[in-house]
């Protein structure tokens, strides 16, 4: 049933008891120029101060200021949240906000049978819909019949409520977001100070701009809180989820693997120089650093993928912390430096913000396609530790441990992250800094017998003498290098033990990382679902969900990439049938297969999605019929 | 402080113990024997100096010297050393790069590494060939150079070594010859003492594959007729009896070459070597023409800020405006909640 209350909204006498609801999602959608990113953020972070648990996909095209008004332009913002453990962001909204025709076009499949649609149509007219390819009006024509809808005229009523602040007509419809976030925000029942807060700080130059978008902000809310919304979605509220006790913060991955980073070089006891070159999603790592200076973090904006790597390993061999990051295309021009790095046994922590590939590809559509170049992707036998991170508070940890095995082994680590893990939120209970065990590096000193290649017996790390310390000048490079004095050495013997050396050096890590545990479920049993890296939430919740219908399944998510937990092939043979799903065309399966010959079945997806929890409910389903 | 100090260390200590395996007759052996003497002159301190270096025959340089030393990858020496020098700002770095290693695959990274003016010593052994990978032409090497690449000879224009690094922004640019073992450590001297990025260009001898490139100006017999040695504050002037000079034609904005007591030309129209000059270096380097001289010495050498330096400084800003950055409040930066 369609409602409209754009034209004149009634006071209602009787306040609606808002209804509580266990979970809901939302997703808005508009042009790129309409701010939804903004409007999505500040509803996230408002929800979470909240206490109720969720999780985001921020879904934006790749060009900055695509034609106003295109299909392509869309820009979506979707948030689920919940009085319960939130996992995912959402198979399906319940709620669709669309802020003009293209918004719809493109969204509205999405929205489940029977959602919401709250509809901006001040933005709907023939220029507009031409634009977005509609031959007759999609309003009318019975296109949104199965919905509830609820037409608004959000570009007529925000001009009203910005009026007395004199802004141009182009700034006053800019406030449309905020004009939307303010009634989202009373919709459920969500607080609107820290929006209110945040405003201030952003138009911290510019009171009118401040003050209009506050007005605008509040004019959606009381437009709520006095308009009759018919149904169920008017007015709700979603209840704090159950979640451990302690102090909580939204963070992004981008911003907890910064913070990872930094806590990593502290425990190490290590400067970070942080060598990086722009690319999308990479690019929020290098800001985020760029301003931890006081910290001790010197940030680089080399001028390729190149020499932000080069850069990194000369840090290292200088004592500092060698990072460098990119997605990709960036990543791919690294390979011959981490060769480098692998050859002269350096330090060196490589980031790769994954996207869809090959080439260019997707640059702001999530994939996990580079786990073959992670583990594989060099010239000459070249391994080296790789790990993957699951949510975006894990990269927190990951990193930590990312610099823990770089520092220790005297190794370049990549680690895995993608373009989901690092724009998605969710709410964080901040660690304590004090329990984390410090991992202080001790540089080598001593000048007696010194040789830049003797070893740890037991780590087979090789010391760490850095320049300017007398009596242990020493020469490195990527030439094959003598075991014993670390000259140059051409000698075929001596490569094969080298080459034995870097290898088991790199698989000897597997001793010092934990087992692998089972994520849920029992250690045996007819079906494993294994995954890695960022579809961590749906599986989870997929194979909840199946266990509670009584199938016998369990998940193992896998955090170390390689080298693999060392119990992982005795933990796949528990088991009948192992399904592996990944954003990719198999590359974990294909590691899986080749390390313990289990007959693992792909489950793939490349469309920039994450998994839909229903599509792997129907195939853990199939596979147990 | 130590009441002996320690004894001085001589050109042999800076040596390591490898073999040195360039081909018998190599410049590189003179540019070797030079450097390591400049850094007995200088009392330059081992364990603070770190040699760094691309791929190609002058890139194994580091291996021969006793300070700390890295042999990277082809081309990208210039980001290691910009590493090097932001982890530690205190550290000596030289870089050592050569004509296919610094301006073909590298050509990218040294220019940004003399746009930026990282402080380090860049010396480019140019021999007008690969060397390593056994001589095919490179973007140095003047056209119609035959080798096994370009049989036929070479058919692209020439890049000018000095000429890119002073459009880079390079702040010190500098020449020398590889045999002229007098010259080439007052030269790196020079190129030590210039805090920034200095660029010196040596004209290397390749025995093997393109001997006597440059003989026409650096034999013995023909140096004094075409080598010109710019000295600032001295007059341009060359020749076996200097008589003949350098003179600017204001009409053209061009350098001739003039001689000395010929057609009423005295002393005093000679140009008079100004190294913070951008537009002269550029005449300077870019002498072309059939009696030009090749100008070596200290072409320019203006000095400036230091990326490092403003790097370091930025850090130091940072760690004033917020002393107690610790790890604690960073990870409760903005809003929390408290669930209990
Ligand atoms: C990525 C890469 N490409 C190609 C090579 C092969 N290579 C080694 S040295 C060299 C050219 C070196 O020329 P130059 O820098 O002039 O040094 P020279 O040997 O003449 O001193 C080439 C092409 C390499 N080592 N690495
Ligand atoms: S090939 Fe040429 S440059 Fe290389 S070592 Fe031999 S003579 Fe020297
Ligand atoms: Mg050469």
């Amino acid at each position: 049933m369609a409602t409209n209350l754009a034209q004149k909204p009634t006071a209602s006498a009787d306040k609606h008891v808002p209804a509580s609801l266990e979970s809901v999602v939302i997703r808005f959608a508009g042009d790129s120029g309409d701010g939804m990113q903004l409007t999505g953020t500040q509803f996230t972070h408002s929800t979470a101060l909240m206490g109720t648990d969720l999780a985001t996909f921020p879904d934006f095209p790749a060009e900055i200021r695509a034609p106003t008004g295109t299909t392509f332009g869309v820009s979506a913002y979707q948030i689920n949240f919940g009085a319960r453990r939130v996992l995912t962001a959402g198979d399906q909204p319940d709620v669709l906000v669309a802020m003009n025709p293209a918004a719809l076009k493109t969204n509205l499949e999405a929205l489940k049978p029977g959602g919401t649609l709250v509809v901006d149509i001040g933005s709907f007219n023939s220029r507009t819909l031409a634009k977005a390819g509609y031959t007759s009006d999609p309003l009318e024509d019975g296109t949104i019949a199965p919905y509830q809808v609820i037409r608004l005229d959000i570009t007529r009523m925000t001009l009203e409520s910005v009026k007395e602040f004199g802004l141009s007509n182009k700034d006053a419809i800019r406030c449309k977001n905020m004009w939307t976030l303010g009634l989202m925000l009373w919709m459920y029942g969500r607080q609107r100070q820290s929006v209110v807060d945040w405003l201030k700080g952003k138009f911290a130059k510019s009171q009118q701009l401040a003050d209009a978008n506050i007005a605008a902000v509040n004019a959606g809310h009381a437009f709520g809180e006095t308009a009759e919304l018919a149904g169920d979605m008017s007015h709700s509220t979603v209840g704090r989820a159950e979640v451990a006790p302690g102090v909580y913060r939204t963070i992004t991955g981008a911003e907890s693997l910064a913070l990872g980073l930094v806590a990593g070089s502290k425990l190490a006891g290590l400067d970070i120089m942080f060598g990086s070159y722009p690319i999308t999603p990479a690019s929020t790592l290098l800001h985020q650093l760029a301003r931890l200076k006081e910290h001790g973090v010197v940030t680089f904006q080399a001028e390729d993928e190149i020499a932000a790597i080069c850069s990194a390993i000369g840090a290292s061999f200088a004592g500092s912390l060698g990072v460098t990051s990119s997605s990709g295309p960036g990543i791919a021009l690294k390979g011959e430096a981490m060769g480098l790095a692998i050859s002269t046994e350096l330090p060196l922590v490589i980031v790769n913000s994954q996207r869809g590939g090959p080439s260019t590809g997707l640059p702001t559509k999530t994939e996990q396609s580079d786990l073959y170049q992670a583990i594989y992707g060099r010239n000459g036998d070249a391994p080296l530790p790789v790990i993957a991170s699951a949510t975006p508070g894990d990269c927190f940890e990951v990193a930590i441990e990312a610099v823990r095995i770089a520092t220790k082994y005297m190794t370049p680590v990549i680690l895995l992250t993608d373009g989901y893990l690092a724009n998605a939120a969710e709410p964080w209970p901040v660690p304590d800094f004090d329990s984390l065990k410090p991992f202080p590096v001790q540089f080598h000193t001593n000048p007696e017998n010194f040789s830049p290649s003797s070893r740890d017996a037991k780590t087979l790390a090789r010391n760490w003498a850095i320049p300017g310390t007398p009596g242990t000048e020493h020469r490195i490079g990527g030439i094959e290098k003598d075991f014993n004095t670390g000259n140059i050495s051409y000698a075929s013997d001596n490569h094969q033990l080298m080459t034995d050396t870097r290898w088991n050096k790199v698989l000897g890590i597997a001793d010092d990382i934990p087992l692998q545990e089972i994520t849920q479920g029992d250690a045996t049993g007819d079906l494993v679902v294994v995954g890695w890296g960022s579809t961590f939430g749906p599986i989870y919740r997929a194979v909840e969900q199946s266990r509670a219908k009584g199938l016998n399944v369990s998940q193992i998510h896998v955090r170390y990439m390689w080298p693999l937990p060392k119990n992982l092939g005795e933990l796949l043979k528990g088991f009948k049938q192992v399904l592996v799903p990944e954003m990719n065309k198999g590359q974990f399966a294909t590691v899986l297969r080749d390390n313990y010959l289990v007959d693992a079945v792909r489950l793939n997806q490349v469309n920039g999605q994450p998994f839909k929890v229903s599509r792997l409910n129907q195939v853990i389903a199939e596979m147990l019929a | 402080m130590n009441e002996l100090s320690p004894q001085k260390l001589t050109a042999k200590d800076y040596a390591t113990d490898q073999e040195v395996r360039w081909c018998p007759g190599c410049g590189d052996y003179a540019i070797l024997k030079s450097v390591q003497k400049t850094l007995a002159d200088l009392e330059a301190d081992p364990a603070n100096t770190v040699f760094v270096s691309g791929i190609g025959c002058s890139s194994r340089f580091p291996y021969y010297m006793a300070t700390y030393g890295f042999h990277t990858i082809h081309g990208r020496a210039p980001a290691f050393a910009t590493g090097i020098k932001l982890a530690n700002p205190d550290l000596d770095v030289w870089m050592v790069t050569g004509d296919g290693d610094g301006l073909s695959i590298g050509g990218n990274h040294l220019l940004h590494v003399l746009r930026r003016n990282v402080d380090i010593q860049i010396l480019l052994f140019n021999n007008e060939i690969y060397g390593l990978t056994k001589g095919q032409y490179s973007p140095t090497s003047r056209p119609g150079t035959r080798s096994p690449s370009s049989p036929g000879g070479s058919i692209e224009r020439n890049l000018n070594p000095c000429n890119f690094a002073l459009a880079a922004g390079a702040r010190f640019v500098a020449r020398t010859v590889d045999t002229d073992q007098k010259h080439m450590p007052e030269i790196l001297k020079r190129a030590h003492g210039h805090r920034g990025a200095s660029f010196v260009e040596i004209y290397q001898n390749c025995i093997v594959f393109n001997d006597g490139v440059f003989a026409d100006f650096t034999d013995k017999k023909a140096a004094p007729e075409r080598q010109l040695r710019a000295e600032h504050g001295h007059r341009l002037v060359f020749g076996p009896n200097n008589e003949k000079g350098l003179r600017l034609n204001r009409d053209k904005v061009a350098i001739e070459i003039v001689t000395i007591g010929e057609n009423g030309i005295t002393e005093d129209d000679i140009l008079v070597h100004d190294e913070t000059d951008a537009l002269l270096a550029q005449m300077l380097v870019t002498l072309d023409g059939p009696d030009a001289p090749v100008v070596v010495g200290v072409i320019y050498c203006n000095q400036a800020d230091t990326y490092d330096a403003g790097v370091a400084r930025q850090v130091a800003k940072a760690k004033i405006a917020k002393p107690n950055a610790d790890m604690k409040e960073l990870l409760f930066a903005g809003s929390t909640w408290t669930v209990d």
